[in-house]
């Protein structure tokens, strides 16, 4: 029952996406309005069909409906409620059914935005959306849907992958992964529709700008908490490896982050038009590369989940994306042409233009590591890694330039800046930078730390000095507190300090990232049951195993007490666990961490169980990690950040169509 | 202009000290480290066999456990980490090691930061230098009302 | 008034004629879609050996159906079949049918099949051993010194070794009949022509 709802209201809404495509663009060029707003209704249903076949995977989940080979596979009897939900997106087949509720989502909130007023182009922007909806759907109706019935219905499932339901950070990763990657859609229907429709105005990016903003946000949400998820979870003691799937992740969010910047370029200027076609058109691109790494199973990773087969279909579709984009861009290349050049290199036109580029260059660097082992199989036949090391090496120092751009961009006005003024707003950031590093050497810190620290004292100062100066000129002018003050700068321009709160963010997460890598520690031990050990300056005592049954699995937890070596008093009790899972050989570990707070030096203390020889001696993996707290505050305030400058301003004009021109109107063009 | 040359000192100055402040921070220790840094070292160079990208210094899988053991006993009978990797490399092959050789086609992925900088320098010099003659005497003229509005804008906060 | 770059990702430079542009938009993407189509059907764990031809690594490794130990250097002149294995691999139970019939058939000719434990407890092993019957040789192997030195990343992988002491042969999951036959008969032919 739950196979065939699922099947006919997929197969209803791949018509319904077939149909809506053609409505929109018959009635966008024959101009009967009427066609369109079937088009607008189709995507409404289109929308709630997914949700149908959702939901009756959802059913099937609850209800253990193992006729169905993705329940069979993926649940089990035994499996916690709580996890049975999440098996919907935790493996392959149920994650293309999200990926579909989320893009059926957006087609529908595009198409209740435009509802009253709307740009020429947003039928052919619906359009685009139809056939990306349309490919997405043949994808889970098509050799790997998880609406595939058993010719017997099993006795029972297998149950989830054992690492997919040790957690339940499993419930936030991919929807917000998915929100974001998706969210990208949007702007991208829109530059094709005005690519495709000769408008090539700026309205395009000034319509999505908050749906591209808001897909930046969600992305970096989901890989924060892929992060957290690798950290307190995988037990390894790391956050980031550098996976493709990682990396594939983390490419979109780059060229997002460089088209957010290059965006303003061309409002204020008119510059950029190509590059910024070109952007969206490779972020999209990179989205569909990402899933395309993650299902094709060409690269072995953790997220490679099942053998698929839509390898081909997925390899068809990006080519199409690539061609059709580029081709489109290249076809409209006169009226693309600059209204102004950039007048000099010290002017934050020239800085955002630097951002660009080094985000580039590190999205190449990641994109062709990811990419290269498969490039040197075609050629030599012999296979090779592209691992951590090989990443961090070659993208530390284009990301070290680039934070220093972060702190230079806000200090420089557009069009051109006066030597003297940027000189002097230089000062109070540089003494900082200063300041940290000779303390630090004093200390006896590394080159690195220095080197480092410094800059990010440097990035920091200049960005809250940057949102003081603001402030402190609505006081000047309207004698206003300091609250009403920041809340009328902030209110004047919402993307400025958005924009800076979030360089804040990423500023305390670097420094947390580079203090972690510069100082963390780990040693493996192992411990007899009462017995004290000393490790990485703490006193490890190890007070026994416990073992306790669940419905899904069976848990081993040690004790492990540590102490400090010189007043022998407890500093926390860890408890990393061992999870055996019938299903599985080797069982998964469960780390177990004390975060640090800036009360306890800001270092985890990170135990994870490694093995259990007998009932009274286990080995441990024991780590001092500092600054890995800020990681997570850092994304935390980024995402803040993003919403801030996301944030709407006041009553906007209306999306009136035609080409606009470039002039500087506070409401729109507010940085 | 003295503002100017003034901001410009401090400035120099300030380089100065964080140029200093890194030259004589510890550059590290000099020494090769104890026996376990320099299995660390090693396994982090080194890719878990049974895992998906983790390295061997990472990876809580017992073959990863084992294979540090193996890297330790090599490095104390005397064997240089080169020859531990080589080690590994005959056995395993050049899949083994998390950073690929420089040799042959694997120039490639270490280039392409190299070439991106300096393509992406060119690419931003080409902009910023961008300039017809016309442009120029179209800028004087017609750009002055445009000049007072920035200047305006200038005051503004941001 | 200049033109903006036409395709950024292309490098510098403004194509003059059209077929230049279109040349320059199609080979990257082209090139970019064919690696990518290269990587489709291959299997991304799937390594080659680099062992083959190379004299096998000794071991010594202790017995775990009898007592004792058992040591490559005395079945030279053999053929040996070195099948690491575990008890909680699925493949390895596959392959197990394969195995036995390839020992009924050789045994008699001096071809020795060796089954090494790998990353297993010796309970599991044996109960292993009990459940599915065998009576070919096993060996434990403390601390996958010999994994290691075999280049093992996963069970089942069996290696054939040539009566002059070198790999002959590697493979990498489960094992057919078809293909031990065919290594074996191989590995037995190179001996007799010493």
């Amino acid at each position: 029952m739950p196979a065939l709802v699922g099947t006919l209201s997929l197969a209803l809404a791949l018509a319904l996406a077939l149909y809506g495509g053609t409505a929109a663009i018959v009635g966008a060029r024959t101009g009967r309005p009427r066609v369109v707003e079937s088009a607008r209704t189709a995507a409404y249903s289109l929308f709630a069909l997914v949700v149908v076949a959702n939901l009756a995977m959802l059913a099937a989940l609850l209800a253990d409906d193992f006729s169905l080979r993705y329940v069979a596979s993926n649940s089990s009897r035994a499996t916690p409620t709580f996890f049975k939900v999440l098996a919907l997106w935790s493996a392959d087949e149920g994650s293309l059914l999200l990926w579909n509720l989320v893009l059926g989502g957006y087609l529908a909130a595009v198409a209740f935005r435009f509802r009253a007023r709307r740009p020429e182009t947003f039928p052919w922007a619906l359009a685009v959306m139809f056939g990306v909806s349309a490919f997405y759907l043949v994808l889970v109706l098509g050799p790997t849907t998880p609406f595939a019935t058993l010719a017997t219905a099993a006795p029972d499932g297998r149950g989830p992958l054992p690492l997919l339901q040790n957690h339940p950070l499993m419930a936030a990763h991919p929807p917000f992964l998915y929100l974001g990657f998706i969210g990208f859609t949007v702007p991208f229907a829109f530059a094709i529709a005005a690519l495709v429709t000769g408008r090539v105005s700026d309205a395009w990016m000034r319509i999505t700008r908050r749906w591209t903003i808001a897909a930046w946000i969600f992305l970096a949400i989901g890989l924060v908490l892929g992060a957290l998820w690798s950290y307190s979870v995988l037990g390894w003691g790391g956050y980031w490896a550098w996976d493709p799937v990682e990396n594939v992740a983390l490419l979109p969010w780059l060229l997002g982050t460089a088209f957010l910047h290059s965006v303003m370029v061309q409002e204020r200027r008119g510059m950029l038009k190509v590059w910024n076609l070109s952007l969206i058109v490779g972020t999209f691109a990179l989205t569909v590369l990402g899933t395309f790494l993650t299902r094709g199973s060409i690269l072995a990773s953790v997220h490679a989940f099942a053998d698929s087969i839509v390898g081909p279909l997925y390899l068809v579709f990006l080519t199409v994306v690539l061609l059709g984009g580029f081709g489109l861009i290249a076809w409209r290349r006169e009226s693309l042409r600059a209204e102004a050049t950039f007048d000099t290199p010290l002017s934050r036109e020239s800085a955002f233009l630097g951002n660009n580029v080094l985000l580039l260059v590190l999205t190449f660097t990641v994109l062709v590591g990811t990419i290269y082992p498969l490039l040197a199989e075609a050629v030599t036949g012999g296979k090779v890694s592209v691992g951590s090391p090989f990443f961090n090496r070659n993208t530390a120092p284009v990301a070290l330039l680039l934070l220093f751009l972060m702190g230079i961009g806000p200090l420089l006005p557009w069009r051109a800046a006066s030597l003297s003024a940027v000189l002097r707003r230089l000062q109070i950031p540089m003494w900082a930078a200063a300041a940290t590093a000779a303390l630090l050497a004093l200390a006896g810190a590394g080159v690195g730390a220095v080197v480092v620290f410094g800059l990010a004292g440097f990035v920091a100062t200049a960005t809250v000095a940057e949102m003081v100066r603001g402030v402190k000129a609505q006081r000047r002018a309207r004698g206003l507190s300091v609250t009403a003050a920041t809340v009328a700068a902030v209110s004047r321009n919402h993307r400025l300090y958005g924009g800076l709160v979030v360089h804040l963010g990423l500023i305390v997460a670097v420094i947390g990232v580079s203090w972690a890598a510069l100082s963390d520690r780990s040693s493996e031990v192992t411990i007899t049951e009462g017995e004290i050990v000393h490790a990485e300056g703490y006193d490890l005592r190890f007070d026994g195993l416990t073992a306790r049954d669940e419905s899904h699995r069976r848990v081993l937890v040690a004790e492990l007490t540590v102490l400090d070596p010189n007043s022998g008093r407890e500093v926390v009790r860890l408890q990393p666990s061992l999870n055996l899972y019938p299903a599985s050989s080797e069982p998964i570990g469960t780390p177990s961490i004390r975060v640090g707070t800036p009360f306890n030096g800001m270092t985890d203390l990170y135990a994870s169980l490694v093995t259990v020889e007998d009932q009274t001696r286990a080995s441990f993996r024991f780590f001092v990690n500092p600054g890995i707290g800020l990681l997570w505050f850092g994304g935390a305030v980024m995402a803040l950040g993003g919403i801030v400058a996301a944030w709407p301003s006041g009553p906007r004009p209306a999306s009136t169509p035609g080409p606009e021109p470039v002039v500087e109107r506070r409401e729109e063009v507010s940085v | 202009m003295s503002g100017r040359a003034r901001a410009l000192g401090v400035l120099v100055a300030a380089v100065a000290v964080v140029g200093l402040a890194a030259l004589f921070a510890s550059g590290g220790s000099d020494s090769p480290g104890s026996i376990d840094d320099r299995v660390h070292e090693i396994g982090a160079e080194l890719r878990c066999p049974v895992c998906l990208n983790l390295s061997v210094a990472d990876s809580p899988s017992n073959l990863a456990g084992e294979m540090r053991a193996e890297i330790e006993t090599q490095l104390r009978s005397g064997r240089s980490p080169e020859q531990v990797r080589a080690f590994f490399v005959d056995r395993y092959g050049e899949w083994i090691l998390l950073v690929p050789t420089r040799r042959g086609l694997n120039i490639l992925p270490w280039a392409i930061p190299i070439v991106g900088l300096l393509v992406g320098a060119a690419l931003w010099i080409g902009f910023v230098r961008r300039r017809t003659p016309r442009d120029e005497v179209a800028a004087s003229t017609s750009e002055r009302a445009r000049i007072e509005r920035d200047l305006a804008n200038l005051q503004e906060p941001g | 008034m200049t033109a903006d770059r036409d395709d950024d990702r292309s490098g510098p430079g403004r194509p003059r004629s059209r077929w230049r542009l279109v040349a320059l938009v199609l080979t990257p993407i082209v090139l970019f879609a064919v690696v990518l189509a290269s990587g489709l059907g291959r299997d991304p764990r799937a390594l080659p050996s680099e062992l083959i031809g190379q004299p096998a690594p000794t071991f010594s490794l202790p017995r775990l159906d009898t007592g004792g130990a058992i040591d490559l250097g005395d079945l030279e002149g053999q053929v040996v079949v070195v099948n690491f294995w575990a008890s909680w691999c699925l493949p390895c139970r596959e392959e197990h049918e394969a195995l036995e019939a390839a020992w009924g058939r050789y045994r008699e000719r001096g071809v020795v099949i060796l089954g090494v434990s790998f990353e297993d407890t010796d309970e599991g092993a044996l109960a292993f051993r009990d459940e599915l019957g065998g009576d070919w040789p096993l060996a434990a192997d403390p601390d996958s010194r010999t994994a290691i030195a075999y280049g093992v990343f996963g069970v089942p992988e069996t290696f054939v070794i040539a009566p002059d002491g070198s790999i002959s042969a590697k493979t990498t999951g489960a094992v057919t009949y078809g293909w031990l036959t065919r290594e074996i008969e191989s590995a037995l032919r190179d001996g007799n022509l010493e």
